[in-house]
């Protein structure tokens, strides 16, 4: 039977505009990935995978070590880390800030971590205005739409859906042409990045020993949010730390190559702390948000722990069949594809969205293009196991749970299972009548079933031999 | 010495596709090897263990030991159940010392048929001839589970009058993935058409793999397409003269 799924996956299926946006954006990344990591251009790119697997595991078993580190590193700098149990948590130290430094307008760069703590919503509930500088997450902001990737937000829009929200927010003519929009926004933040009291980032990594946050971009509008405003909040989950900066010579070869196939971002920004006596560019206060919402219970689970060591590269989304098909408005939380499959039901409780762990055909092409090695098949066959024991103990799979009880006993009984066999295959001529209900059904929805053989391999196999045929 | 090969054919094999696990005999015989069919097997317990029943799978699991135990070299016809046998029962058993040592005897002697071929028999030709075009689809489990790539293909590059034409989207999933196919009836069917279309597109007669359940799924889509395209195992490949 069809588990119970969102109805986003059917209509998300049925939009053949959206189908070909998807297929072809995540197909052009994988292309882009597949030449930026050829053996000509990264010859050590497995070894960078199995190193920065290394080091993340290091740092995930040491986190409490690290923490302490960049906590001082950063006071020594000048800077402050704040350590944020939740979302609310987050909101109420940034408003309180706000409310400290009169600040009214925040300006933000790209950063699923706020989208995780919804935190624009929040800011925007006490009348301040939080604006998204990320071009594709200006056009989210201002059409009210949550990411649909992780790497690229506005990918399930075309340049002509764009020209219809400019238009509406922007009170400006339709332009359908991507480098005039590009122009259009770039006028409206540039007045906000000047006006901005705050600025707000999201941290790609946070390097322990130095206190420094590094945030990778392509569009400088990160660069500007961290230096323009007075404040520079970042908001980084306590997973992002890293041991050194030498450690960043693995992982930044590794993200670019494997979230845009680039060999580097354009802008690499190693921000830490503000601006010192002699500098001209950089903010008066500067503040590092160590967020934990869930994270530290995750880290108590030695099975599933490695889901900690995501640095946000999307390849695993690009590369998944089912999100190619799905879309990232399918899943239910601002995480979409395998990784987003093994952090919600870690985060949210298995029993949320217990569809999600089984929305995998266990291709296994998430874990070959994961630059840090989580194994998501097992992972994901993991939280199978749990969504099946949370489901026994409120005893909604009782049919279930009873029919591979019955298929698992007949597996263990040799004379059993083959009768059933014979039996199956002796009806076989009548089949099709027997189609139109239950499962058979629904496969038959979208395919046909092979003719049905009229012997079972265990018939012909002894007839093989009876005859000795060779 | 001749090496002597338990067939392991796999339920879909046994129950579907019957005439694929004669042919892998055939093929096997050929090549010199001593072939018997245990007959108490069943099923490996992937459905069970895919689905989150791991109790249920760890039975089967033990009723695969059982049968298996003093094979020499037990082969067959699925990447995806030959992963179940030799990836996957170590995480059934990891708390288990004493019987990880008999599955890790065990996950050595499983082998994917055409590997089997290729590396322990040490025969690309087989001496078959099968006069199409074909085109060659990885199945996830053999391609990523088990590393098999080009084996297959080896085998078919020494078919007479066999040309092989590689469709794009030939690391692609076909959309199968077992119970998913059931609990994902039109997710499933998008990930197949996407797969035939590829197909389609290299102009390929035949579609060849080395998983009877992805070429069920993908046959199935074909059929309802109406594409004039079949499908056939690698094995019934190579027993063509």
């Amino acid at each position: 039977m069809p588990i119970e799924q969102p109805a986003k996956i059917d209509q998300t299926l049925q939009d053949a505009n959206l189908q070909l946006a998807i297929y072809s954006a995540t197909g052009r990344l994988m292309a882009k990935r597949k030449d930026a990591i050829s053996p000509d251009v990264c010859p050590d790119y497995q070894d960078l995978r199995t190193q920065a697997n290394l080091v993340k595991k290091h740092t995930i078993e040491n986190l409490d070590y690290y923490l302490e580190i960049v906590e001082k590193a950063v006071a020594a700098r000048g800077g402050k880390v704040v350590y944020c149990r939740d979302a609310t948590e987050v909101a109420d130290f940034v408003l309180k800030l706000a409310k400290e430094r009169d600040a009214r307008l925040l300006v933000k760069s790209k950063s699923m971590t706020t989208e995780e703590i919804d935190l624009n919503e929040r800011l925007e509930h006490h009348h301040l205005e939080a604006v998204e500088t990320d071009l594709g997450e200006y056009i989210l902001q201002l059409a009210h739409h949550k990411p649909y990737h992780i790497v690229a937000p506005a990918l399930h829009l075309t340049r002509y859906d764009v020209a219809d929200i400019f238009a509406e927010h922007l009170s400006a003519e339709r332009e359908t042409i991507p480098e005039k929009q590009t122009l259009m926004a770039r006028v409206a933040l540039r007045e906000k990045f000047l006006a901005a009291d705050i600025g707000i980032t999201g941290a790609n990594f946070v390097v322990a020993d130095s206190g420094a946050v590094v945030v990778v971009e392509n569009e400088g509008n990160a660069r500007l949010t961290s230096s323009a405003p007075p404040i520079h909040i970042a908001i980084a989950g306590i997973e992002k730390l890293i041991p050194r900066a030498q450690d960043l010579a693995v992982f930044l070869r590794l993200l670019a190559r494997s979230a845009t196939g680039q060999p580097m971002t354009v802008y690499t920004s190693f921000l830490s702390g503000p601006r010192r006596g002699g500098e001209t560019d950089g903010p008066d206060e500067f503040y590092l948000v160590l967020l934990d919402n869930g994270r530290s219970k995750l880290l108590a689970d030695k099975g599933k722990r490695e889901s900690l060591y995501c640095i946000r590269c999307g390849a695993c989304l690009n590369h998944c069949p089912v999100y190619r098909k799905i879309g990232g408005h399918s899943y239910p939380w601002v995480y979409s594809g395998p990784i987003g499959a093994i952090l919600s039901p870690q985060f949210m409780g298995v029993t949320h969205d217990p569809w999600l762990p089984f929305a995998s055909t266990l291709c296994g092409a998430c874990a070959e293009v994961c630059p840090v090695k989580i194994e998501i098949p097992r992972i994901l066959l993991e939280l199978r196991g749990e969504v099946v024991a949370a489901k026994t103990r409120e005893k909604s799979n009782r049919w279930e749970r009873l029919a591979f009880r019955l298929y698992a006993w007949a597996a263990r009984h040799p004379s059993v299972w083959s009768a059933m066999g014979l039996a199956a295959s002796a009806v076989a001529p009548d089949v099709p009548a027997m189609l139109n209900r239950g499962p058979i059904a629904d496969w038959l929805s979208q395919r046909d079933l092979p003719p049905l053989p009229p012997k079972t391999f265990r018939q012909l196999w002894r007839e093989r031999e009876g005859t000795g045929v060779r | 010495m001749a090496p002597r090969v338990s067939l392991f054919v796999t339920c879909v094999v046994d129950q579907l596709f019957p005439k694929v696990g004669i042919a892998m005999a055939d093929v096997l015989e050929r090549a010199g090897c001593i072939v018997d069919f245990p007959e108490g097997q069943t099923c490996c317990g992937q459905p069970a263990f895919n689905s989150g029943y791991r109790d249920e799978a760890r039975g089967m699991a033990l009723h695969f030991l059982d049968v298996f135990r003093d094979c020499e070299y037990i082969v067959s016809p699925s990447g995806s159940c030959t992963a179940m046998a030799s990836h996957h029962y170590a995480e059934l058993f990891h708390k288990d010392p004493a019987r990880m040592d008999e599955v890790r005897r065990m996950a050595s002697k499983v082998w994917e048929f055409s590997r089997f071929l290729t590396d322990v028999v040490g025969v690309e030709d087989v001496g078959a001839r099968f006069e199409h075009r074909v085109t060659y689809h990885d199945s996830c489990h053999a391609l990523r589970e088990l590393g098999i790539k080009t084996p297959p293909r080896k085998l078919l590059a020494r078919v007479d009058g066999l040309t092989l034409a590689e469709h794009d989207a030939t690391e692609e999933c076909c959309g199968f993935g077992g119970t998913f196919s059931v609990k994902f009836p039109t997710v499933s069917g998008g990930m197949v058409r996407t797969k035939i279309d590829s197909i389609a597109r290299s102009g390929a007669d035949t579609v060849v793999s080395i998983d009877s359940s992805c070429l069920m799924q993908i046959q199935g889509a074909l059929s309802r397409a109406g594409l004039p395209i079949r499908t056939m195992h690698l094995a019934e490949v190579l027993a063509s003269r």
